[in-house]
């Protein structure tokens, strides 16, 4: 039988032991990303020594600490703008994000929104709890109609905000979104996300029992990700019954969030362009370019 | 063969309530937390899925494949990219 | 990395020797000559041509120029390029300034070296966006939040413009710190000759790598490998694994928070490693200060007036000098104790409602008379203006 490899072997080669055990709730999923993570850098064999994770503020954002490579721990919202600079001075780092939703969507939209237009090339995973949970609960941009929150305790009245849509619109290159109840197939997705090239976004719908499942009547740990089975819907069932199904069942289906990989293209990114931009520069040089 | 490091379980008991066969359940004693880890049944179908390896939050459990069983393996260990180990 | 810093292509890029250029564009100048090789802009008035120029000449050197969505991305980018290895450096005015403030502080937390160029403009708010004024200096020392210690330079002509960028980046690099050049709007709007300087005649400081062995390295503690506060430097990709963060961290960078001791010897270290070394940092100029009873203490763009106003009155013979300050921060505290021990006044004319002037008044300590000369509104001082400051002497 050849080695197998397993969750101790990965432990042993990827994790930062001095800061575990992490900070995390126990039922939360963050600690569920940084599993995909690891199986998806150990399918692809990439050098630690070459890749660097980068991240905002929030619980989402201190992942990087627990992984034993390079990471920037970096001001709220920023993490992306950081990471253009770092693929900027060095493009043969592997830059990966982690960001949480209101960190990459709130305060750092706009950077989320011109990185992905510049097709960056860079990995962003976002895990999506629909609240801000390390501040104590408030609410976030993601957050569904009428759930609760301390800075919405009679319920939220605003619409939430479809970042894959978002991102899809803009052109990026991979735009995938997963529960993380399920394993196989995000840590597939993970591997596809990093292995592309261009600007990769991966949304990872995870619980927050303490903060959301509390306030939400969500009950506890296991009915709350129970929820997540219940109503997310994989996006070939979603058109299929839309396109042919019955009433009734359209109407089950109406407000499920749509999982699965929604956008899967191949366009050149910002530094292969720019690359040939130098390249074209110094070819005129020896003609005399003016300055 | 699960191997289950005590002292990372939070208890959250996720791995209890997803493994397809049953097989896994609250232990008696506490851990350095004062939290009852997960642990394998006595009496166990454990078809090594390896389920609660991959969603375990702790990166707490790991399960080594036995190389004298006496049950047959029914299934062969899958690769958690999608296909399986040969 | 790509960048690799060729004197030759660099020189032949900028140009002839001797040019007749903008402030903004010797800046430029004086970043290429340091080696950077990445700039993070965003266009605003009257730093635009600080981009522009960095647009057109970077990515002849070879190296690279993203103009960024706003201001906070800029400061952001340039941190990041930093850490896997480039100089980089980014310039604004008053309203951008004021918005990279948080990442700012971010830079000097996590000791990343980086220049900022701001060309200063009327405040508060929008105000002149064309015309020129002072009113950032106390920004650049108190603007973010928490304790720390700011480096700062005021060039007053279009040639420091360019040697003081030079020497920005030098410092930056030395004391891993983030360093402001506080041009302002006169000066970056002026065009005046430059004389670009040879190889030889220029001094270059880099960063020191970290090379021990990586089990041993401690990336957040005084230098193992020199006597110094200013730790070597583990550039992302070169496998030292550093996990770098803005929380208060302990001298392996892992966050610290809970802990009064982790805080104060990590907040001392970096402020002390500058202010050591006040002595080897001031930088002033002093004219006719052997007689004077009157002078003029000055910086930036006010003190081209000031040395009018000065020449006037030593025509007239009157006794008056001018000590004008090449780097602002940290203040050159022992000049001014020593200024105010043998003359009876001293005049600041700055153009702003009195920045600066606090401070000197702290250091004269009631030695002398301190008189602010204040002027805002965009216009610089006029000569017999200042000089009418002087009637009493």
């Amino acid at each position: 039988m050849p080695e197998v490899r397993t969750a101790d072997k990965l432990n042993k080669k990827y994790l930062r032991e001095a800061m575990w055990p992490t900070i995390f709730c126990n039922g939360c999923g963050h600690g569920v990303v940084l599993d995909y993570t690891f199986w998806a850098i150990e399918e692809l064999k990439l050098d630690m020594d070459k890749t660097v994770f980068v991240s905002g503020i929030g619980c989402s954002s201190r992942l990087p600490g627990y992984i034993n490579a390079d990471g920037l721990h970096t001001t709220h919202g920023r993490a992306i703008a950081f990471a253009t600079g770092i693929k900027a001075a060095n493009p043969d780092l592997n830059v990966i994000i982690f960001t949480g939703d209101g960190d990459c969507s709130g305060i750092g939209g706009n950077h989320l929104i011109h990185a992905a237009r510049r097709n960056i090339d860079i990995t962003v995973i976002m895990i999506n709890n629909f609240i801000y949970g390390m501040t104590g609960g408030q609410l976030a941009p993601t957050a569904p109609l009428g759930s609760i929150a301390t800075t919405a305790p009679y319920g939220n009245i605003e619409q939430p905000f479809d970042i894959c849509g978002l991102i899809k619109a803009l052109g990026a290159n991979y735009v995938a979104r997963w529960p993380v109840s399920h394993p196989y197939k995000p840590v597939k997705s993970v591997k596809q996300a990093m292995e592309k090239k261009g600007f990769s976004m991966i949304e990872f719908l995870a619980p927050c029992p303490t903060a959301y499942g509390r306030r939400n009547k969500l009950g506890d740990i296991k009915k709350h990700w129970q929820w997540y089975d219940d109503n997310t819907i994989l996006i070939e069932d979603y058109e299929k019954i839309m396109n042919y199904g019955t009433d009734q069942e359209k109407e089950e289906i109406k407000n499920k969030i749509q999982i699965g990989v929604f956008q899967d293209i191949e366009k050149p990114g910002f530094f292969e362009e720019y690359e040939k931009l130098l390249q074209r520069l110094q070819d005129t040089r020896g003609k005399g370019g003016k300055k | 063969m699960i191997e289950i490091k005590e002292d990372w379980c939070k208890g959250c008991g996720i791995c209890i309530e997803r493994c397809p066969v049953d097989a896994l359940e609250e232990s008696d004693e506490f851990n350095k937390k004062g939290i009852h880890p997960a642990r394998l049944k006595e009496d166990n179908e454990c078809n090594f899925c390896r389920l609660c390896e991959l969603i375990c939050p702790d990166l707490a459990i790991t399960v080594f494949p036995d190389k004298d069983v006496k049950k047959d393996m029914k299934k062969t260990l899958l690769s958690p990219v999608g296909g399986k180990h040969k | 990395m790509r960048y690799k810093r060729d004197p030759e292509l660099i020189r032949e890029v900028l140009g002839n020797k001797v040019q007749f250029i903008l402030g903004d564009i010797a800046c430029v100048y004086g970043g290429l000559l340091a080696g950077c090789s990445f700039f993070g802009g965003y266009p605003i008035t009257p730093a635009s041509e600080v981009a522009e120029g960095m647009a057109r000449r970077l990515p002849r050197v070879k190296g690279t120029y993203i103009q960024m969505e706003d201001e906070i991305g800029s400061i952001a980018a340039v941190i990041g390029a930093s850490w896997a290895g480039a100089k980089s450096m980014t310039a604004t005015s008053g309203p951008g300034f004021s918005l990279m403030m948080e990442n700012y502080g971010y830079a000097v937390m996590t000791e990343t070296p980086c220049v900022i160029v701001n060309i200063q403009r009327t405040g508060p708010s929008t105000g002149q966006p064309t015309l020129g004024a002072q009113g950032d200096m106390m920004q650049a020392k108190w603007g973010t939040h928490g304790d720390f210690e700011a480096i700062a330079l005021a060039p007053s002509t279009v040639q420091e413009c360019m040697d003081f960028t030079v020497e920005a980046f030098n410092l930056a690099e030395k004391y891993r710190n983030p360093v402001c050049v506080m041009a302002d709007g006169e000066m970056g709007h002026l065009r005046e000759r430059v004389v670009i300087p040879d190889e030889k005649d220029l001094k270059i400081i880099n960063r020191v790598p970290a090379t021990i062995d990586k089990e041993k390295f401690i990336p957040f503690s005084n230098s193992q490998t020199r006597k110094s506060k200013v730790p070597d430097f583990p550039t992302f990709g070169s496998g030292y694994r550093t996990y770098v963060t803005g929380l208060t961290h302990n001298e392996k960078g892992f966050p610290a928070t809970d802990k009064q001791p982790d805080h104060e010897k990590l907040v001392k270290r970096i402020t002390s490693k500058i202010t050591d070394d006040i002595d080897t940092l001031t930088n002033v100029e002093k004219l006719h200060l052997d007689d004077a009873k009157t002078v003029f203490v000055t910086y930036g763009a006010s003190a081209r007036p000031a040395e009018s106003a000065m020449e006037m009155a030593r025509s007239k013979g009157k006794k008056v000098g001018m000590l004008r300050l090449k780097l602002v921060w940290p203040f050159p505290y022992k000049e001014i104790q020593q200024l105010a021990n043998h003359v009876d006044t001293i005049i600041v004319p700055e153009m702003n409602l009195g920045q600066i002037v606090h401070c000197v008044r702290e250091y004269a300590d009631g030695q002398c008379k301190v008189i602010s000369a204040p002027k805002i509104g965009g216009e610089m001082h006029l000569p017999n203006e200042l000089y009418s400051y002087l009637e009493g002497a």
